[in-house]
């Protein structure tokens, strides 16, 4: 009796699943996107995408050969104005007129520089950008292959100012996290009063940046600088995010909620430079510990 | 050519519209995201079955996924849009039996209204559960009510378009040989 019970549950149960194995399986799909969507979105890494992206990249890489004419000239222009920046701070080209200037010897030399450098820059060619979703990648044409260390997370920049940061090294290709990502941030501070504050997109279009935490006390004016803050822990300070474009004065608080217009162009970005810190090591080891202990 | 070469082709041809050309357009607005891609979901023949639709959608949007660096959420709503095709079908056909008449879906085959109908509630669909997925994660109510209806609009526009310059000839098959 109890056999036949058994068996004939069982029999239920097949009956069941064949009566709504269309509907199952549509269950058994979507649960495996949103696993891949939200895992995803945690840790950046999901099945076959390294192959894939492999795949991909070679595809948008084709169709970036095409687009790259198109953006020549702005492409130049921005490595141009970068050029005459660095020219700019080299030290042949400051000369005192005056003798009773202050003189002072450098006593690091050249290659000594080399242990304490902590960025080393990567050149790297867009293969492919998107602009137009809310979680916005771009993928590189560099990966281990050409030099890149495996660890994740290194700071991207433009010419023109920061770009995002690493999230996926593969062989030859590498994804970026662009700036226009709601999981993006990064501490800024103004370049005239140094207060600083961090920096994220609210998924509002491309036009504009927010960076909060500014203190009503500073002042602030359209068109100010904001640039990487001297904490930011994948960027050197200094290098441009963006320019005030809209000051919000928040009643409810005492801090400005600040709209910043990126420095960089993503639609029309074609060079970046990845920056390897080599301190990073060292910097872990130290934090992580403490991290943890919280 | 065979149905199944056609849709090969047509899928390679669908991805790479999408990816190199609606993805590259210049946001217009924040609202705006031009989409054509899941009309591939939408043309697949009357004649596959309800697993293999499926199977073939979520695939189709997983590639398309890979090229965007978001696994799984177009995945997910190809899936919907194919697991909802088949009922909407039988609900709009306007003779029953048109099924095996006709090779699939388009105006010829359904009529200009019910294709229509059945157009614009999988692309409300579509659009609903993709722009859901992402307001989970950030946004207001109005952002994703706005999205949703701006995205369908846009959408429609660019279906309508692509039904209109690539107008599909449906052949009257009888099963009376």
């Amino acid at each position: 009796m109890c056999f036949n019970f058994k068996l004939l549950s069982v029999r239920n149960i097949f009956l069941f699943i064949r009566k709504f194995s269309n509907f199952l399986f549509f269950l058994v799909l979507q649960i495996i996107s949103l696993y891949f969507l939200f895992t995803y979105n945690k840790f950046h890494e999901a099945a076959f995408m390294d192959v894939a992206g492999e795949f991909t990249g070679r595809i948008s890489q084709k169709f970036n050969n095409v687009q790259y004419y198109f953006q020549l000239k702005s492409t130049n222009d921005s490595l141009l104005k970068q050029n005459a920046h660095l020219l700019n701070l080299l030290r042949q080209d400051y000369e005192a007129a005056d003798t009773a200037a202050k003189f002072f010897t450098d006593t690091l030399r050249v290659d000594s520089l080399l242990t304490i450098q902590r960025f080393k820059y990567y050149d790297a060619k867009i293969a492919g950008n998107f602009t137009s979703t809310q979680n916005n990648y771009f993928t590189i044409h560099r990966g281990t292959n050409q030099g890149l260390p495996k660890s994740k997370d290194w700071g991207v920049i433009s010419p023109n100012g920061i770009a995002g940061r690493v999230v996926s090294v593969g062989d030859n290709f590498s994804v970026v996290m662009s700036v226009l990502h709601k999981q993006f941030k990064v501490n800024s501070m103004l370049k005239k009063g140094g207060e600083t504050g961090p920096v994220s997109w609210e998924g509002e279009g491309s036009q504009y940046l927010t960076l909060v935490n500014i203190p009503k006390s500073a002042k602030v004016a359209k068109g100010d600088s904001v640039v990487t803050s001297n904490v930011s822990d994948i960027y050197p300070p200094g290098i441009m995010v963006g320019t005030i474009a809209e000051i919000i004065d928040d009643k409810s608080s005492n801090f400005f909620i600040l709209k910043l217009k990126p420095a960089t162009n993503f639609s029309s970005l074609q060079f970046v430079y990845v920056l390897e810190d080599l301190q990073r090591d060292e910097r872990q080891k130290l934090e992580d510990p403490i991290k943890k202990g919280k | 050519m065979s149905t199944l070469v056609k849709n090969i082709i047509r899928f390679a041809l669908f991805i790479l519209i999408q990816v190199f050309v609606l993805h590259q357009v210049p946001v217009l607005h924040k609202f705006i995201t031009p989409y054509l891609y899941f009309l591939y979901v939408i043309w697949l023949p009357f004649g596959m079955g309800r697993s293999l639709l499926m199977l073939v959608s979520f695939v189709f949007g997983l590639t398309l996924d890979y090229f965007l660096k978001t696994p799984g959420l177009h995945a997910a709503a190809c899936v919907l849009v194919a697991y909802v095709r088949p009922f909407l079908i039988n609900l709009l056909i306007r003779q029953e039996g048109d099924e095996q008449n006709y090779a699939s879906p388009s105006i010829v085959s359904m009529g200009w209204a019910p294709y229509f109908m059945m157009v614009f509630i999988l692309t409300l669909l579509h659009h609903g559960y993709l722009v859901f997925l992402e307001w989970m994660q950030f946004g207001t109510f109005l952002y994703f009510l706005g999205k949703v209806l701006a995205t369908t609009g846009v959408s429609m526009l660019l279906i309508l378009i692509t039904e209109l310059l690539f107008f599909r000839k449906e052949k009257f098959r009888t099963n009376t040989v």
